[in-house]
C-alpha cells in the first residue's frame, strides 16, 4: 500500500517569549502511514501528540523538517486548501466546531466555501448525515444535540469533503460512555467502507486497542510504533510515562510476573478470560 | 446524622410547554456527614439536574431539601447561606477563572463570605497546598499556567471557602490517566483533612471505585440504586445495561462465571483481581 501520508524529520518549536529559550515539541519525528491505515496516537498532556495532529493538516508548519500529504507538502501555500480537503481534522470540544443553527446546514459549510453544485451538495450532505446516523437530525438545531451527537456531525461536515484520511484530536474526551461509543462506532465504519485512513488521538486505552497501529508519544518522540498488542505488553514502560494499559493486558501482566504461563499479547477481556480458564484447567 | 436528605424530590423542565420533562422522579436519599460519595449516571439521566438541587440552583417542583435537617428552601433569604455550605464545581471549572492571579482568583470565595483577610490566607495556603499548588504560584496570572493547573485553581476556590459539602462534576473530564489520578489524590488529601462530604460525579466506575464509599446511580430521572460501592458493583450487568461503563476487570471476571469459573465475589480493582487470581492459582499448587 502507498503512504498517505509522510513525516520526515520533523521538530517543531512554539515561538518563545523574549529572552527564553523555545521548548522543543516535536524532535526529529518520522512516520509513514498507509493509505487506509487505522492509526491510533497516545500520550500524556504535553508529549506533542496535537502539536502532531495539527501538521498533518497544515495548522501547524514544521520549524524544520517536511510532512507530506497525498504528495502535498503542507508548507507548500498554495495547495494548502486542496490538503484540507484531503486531510479533515476533528477537534476534542463539540461546540466548538459547530458554526451552523441547522445540523445540515452545518454539514454543508464547507461544500458551500468549495462551491460544490447544489445537486451535488444536497446529496454529499445527506450521505454524510446517514453515515453517521443523523440524518433523521437534519433539521434540528444543533444546540439541541447531545455531545456523541454534535461529534458525529462534526465528522459528517468533514466525510462531505470526500477526504483521504481524518484527524481526530481526542473527539469523544468530553463524552459520555454511550457518546464514545456511537463516536468510535462510526470512525470505525469510515474506514472500513470507505477506506478513509483514521489518525486517531486518544486517552482512553480501550478506543486505542481497537486500532491496528499506535503509536505512542513521549517529550516529543515517538517511542512505540506497533500493534496494539505489541504496543501494550510493554506494561511497565506503558505506565512508566503516565498511560494505562487495557486491564486486561495486566492482569495478564501480573500473572506472568508471578511466573503463570500466560500469552503476552492479551488485550481484549475475552483473551484474558479464556487465558486465565486455561490457567484453572491444567492439572 | 445525614447532613443532605432529599424527601421526595422532584424536578419538570418547561412544566406546561410541549417539552414538558421530567428530570427528576420522585427521588428521597440520605446522605450522611463525612461520606465520600460517587455519582453516576449517563448523559440525560438526571444526576446534573439532581446535584444542582444540593445547593439551590434549582428549585424542587415537589419534595424537599434538607441540609442539616432544615429545609433549604424554607426561608429564601437564606438560599446565599446555603450555597456558602455546599459547594458545587462544575465540569470544566478552568473555564471560569477571571481573577489577575491565583491568590486573588481562589480568594474570590471566601472573600464573598465576608472573611478576614488573615482567614482568607491561611485558607489558601491550606487549599493550595492539598491540591499541589507550589507557594510560588500564587503571585502569577493564572492563565500562565497548564490546563491541569488552572483546573486545580479552580476547584480551591471552592474548597477555600470550606464547604460542609463539596460536589464535583466530573473533576477528572479531559486528562489524561496520570492528571485523573492527581486530581483524584488532591480530593482524597482534603478529605481527609477536612473530613468534609465529598459528592464526585463521573463516567468512570474505574474512577470511583478508588474513592467512594457508596455510589449514586441515576437512570431516567429515578434513583437506580444508591448503596455501598461492592453492592453497587455486585450488579455490573444491570449498570452496563443502562448505558454506563463497568471496569474491564469486572467484565472479565463476568465472562469467567458464564462459562463456569465462579469466584463466589464480584471484582471491581486491579489489585483485588490480582491477589484473588493469584491466591486461587497457589491453592492450586502455584506455578
Amino acid at each position: 500500500m502507498e503512504n498517505i501520508i509522510e513525516i520526515k524529520n520533523l521538530c517543531f518549536s512554539y515561538p518563545a517569549d523574549e529572552g527564553e529559550t523555545p521548548v522543543q515539541v516535536l524532535k526529529n519525528v518520522n512516520l509513514e502511514i498507509k493509505k487506509g491505515e487505522f492509526m491510533a496516537i497516545l500520550g500524556h498532556n504535553g508529549s506533542g501528540k496535537s502539536t502532531l495532529a495539527k501538521h498533518i493538516n497544515g495548522i501547524l508548519l514544521p520549524t524544520s523538517g517536511t510532512v507530506t500529504v497525498d504528495g502535498i507538502s503542507t508548507a507548500d501555500e498554495e495547495k494548502i486548501f486542496d490538503l484540507r480537503c484531503r486531510a479533515g481534522m476533528v477537534f476534542q470540544n463539540p461546540d466548538n466546531q459547530i458554526v451552523s443553527s441547522v445540523v445540515e446546514e452545518d454539514v454543508a459549510f464547507a461544500l458551500e466555501n468549495l462551491g460544490v453544485p447544489y445537486e451535488e451538495m444536497r446529496k454529499r450532505v445527506d450521505d454524510a448525515l446517514k453515515d453517521v446516523n443523523m440524518y433523521e437530525y437534519r433539521n434540528h438545531s444543533p444546540a439541541q444535540l447531545s455531545g456523541g451527537q454534535k461529534q458525529r456531525i462534526a465528522i459528517a461536515g468533514i466525510i462531505a469533503m470526500k477526504p483521504e484520511c481524518i484527524i481526530l484530536d481526542e473527539p469523544t474526551a468530553m463524552l459520555d460512555p454511550q457518546g464514545r461509543k456511537e463516536v468510535m462506532a462510526v470512525i470505525k465504519r469510515m474506514n472500513r467502507e470507505h477506506g478513509i485512513t483514521i489518525v486517531l488521538i486518544t486517552h482512553y486505552m480501550d478506543e486505542a486497542a481497537q486500532c491496528g497501529r499506535v503509536v505512542v508519544m513521549d517529550k516529543g518522540n515517538v517511542i512505540f510504533d506497533d500493534a496494539p498488542k505489541a504496543v501494550f505488553s510493554h506494561v511497565e514502560d506503558v505506565k512508566a510515562i503516565g498511560l494505562d494499559v487495557p486491564q486486561a493486558a495486566e492482569l495478564a501482566w501480573e500473572l506472568r510476573k508471578a511466573g503463570y504461563d500466560i500469552p503476552q499479547d492479551i488485550l481484549t477481556e475475552d483473551e484474558c478470560a479464556e487465558a486465565i480458564k486455561h490457567l484453572f484447567e491444567r492439572e | 446524622m445525614a447532613i443532605l436528605e432529599t424527601q421526595e424530590l422532584t424536578y419538570v423542565y418547561s412544566e406546561g410547554s410541549p417539552f414538558q420533562k421530567t428530570a427528576v422522579d420522585n427521588v428521597s436519599l440520605k446522605i450522611n456527614e463525612g461520606e465520600m460519595i460517587g455519582v453516576m449516571g449517563h448523559t440525560g439521566s438526571g444526576k446534573s439536574t439532581l446535584i444542582q438541587h444540593f445547593n439551590g440552583l434549582l428549585k424542587p417542583t415537589s419534595g424537599k431539601i434538607l441540609l442539616d435537617g432544615e429545609d433549604i428552601w424554607a426561608d429564601k433569604k437564606k438560599i446565599r447561606d446555603v450555597r456558602f455550605k455546599v459547594g458545587l464545581v462544575f465540569q470544566y471549572p478552568e473555564y471560569q477563572i477571571f481573577e489577575e492571579t491565583v491568590y486573588k482568583d481562589i480568594a474570590f470565595g471566601p472573600k464573598n463570605m465576608g472573611l478576614d483577610d488573615k482567614e482568607i490566607k491561611r485558607r489558601i495556603l491550606e487549599t493550595a497546598n492539598d491540591l499541589g499548588l507550589k507557594e510560588e504560584l500564587l503571585q502569577r496570572s493564572p492563565f500562565d499556567l497548564s490546563g491541569g493547573q488552572k483546573r486545580r485553581v479552580a476547584i480551591a476556590g471552592v474548597m477555600a471557602m470550606n464547604p460542609k459539602v463539596l460536589i464535583l462534576d466530573e473533576p477528572t473530564a479531559g486528562l489524561d490517566p496520570a492528571g485523573r489520578d492527581k486530581i483524584l489524590g488532591h480530593i482524597k488529601k482534603y478529605h481527609e483533612r477536612t473530613k468534609n462530604t465529598i459528592l464526585i460525579v463521573s463516567h468512570s466506575m474505574e474512577d470511583i471505585a478508588g474513592f467512594a464509599d457508596r455510589i449514586l446511580v441515576m437512570n431516567k430521572a429515578k434513583l437506580f440504586c444508591f448503596d455501598e460501592t461492592e453492592k453497587v458493583f455486585a450488579r455490573a450487568e444491570e449498570i452496563s445495561k443502562i448505558g454506563l461503563d463497568v471496569p474491564q476487570v469486572t467484565k472479565i471476571f463476568l465472562k469467567l462465571k458464564e462459562q463456569g469459573l465462579d469466584f463466589g465475589k464480584d471484582v471491581y480493582t486491579m489489585e483485588y483481581a490480582k491477589n484473588l487470581l493469584l491466591k486461587k492459582l497457589s491453592e492450586r499448587g502455584g506455578v
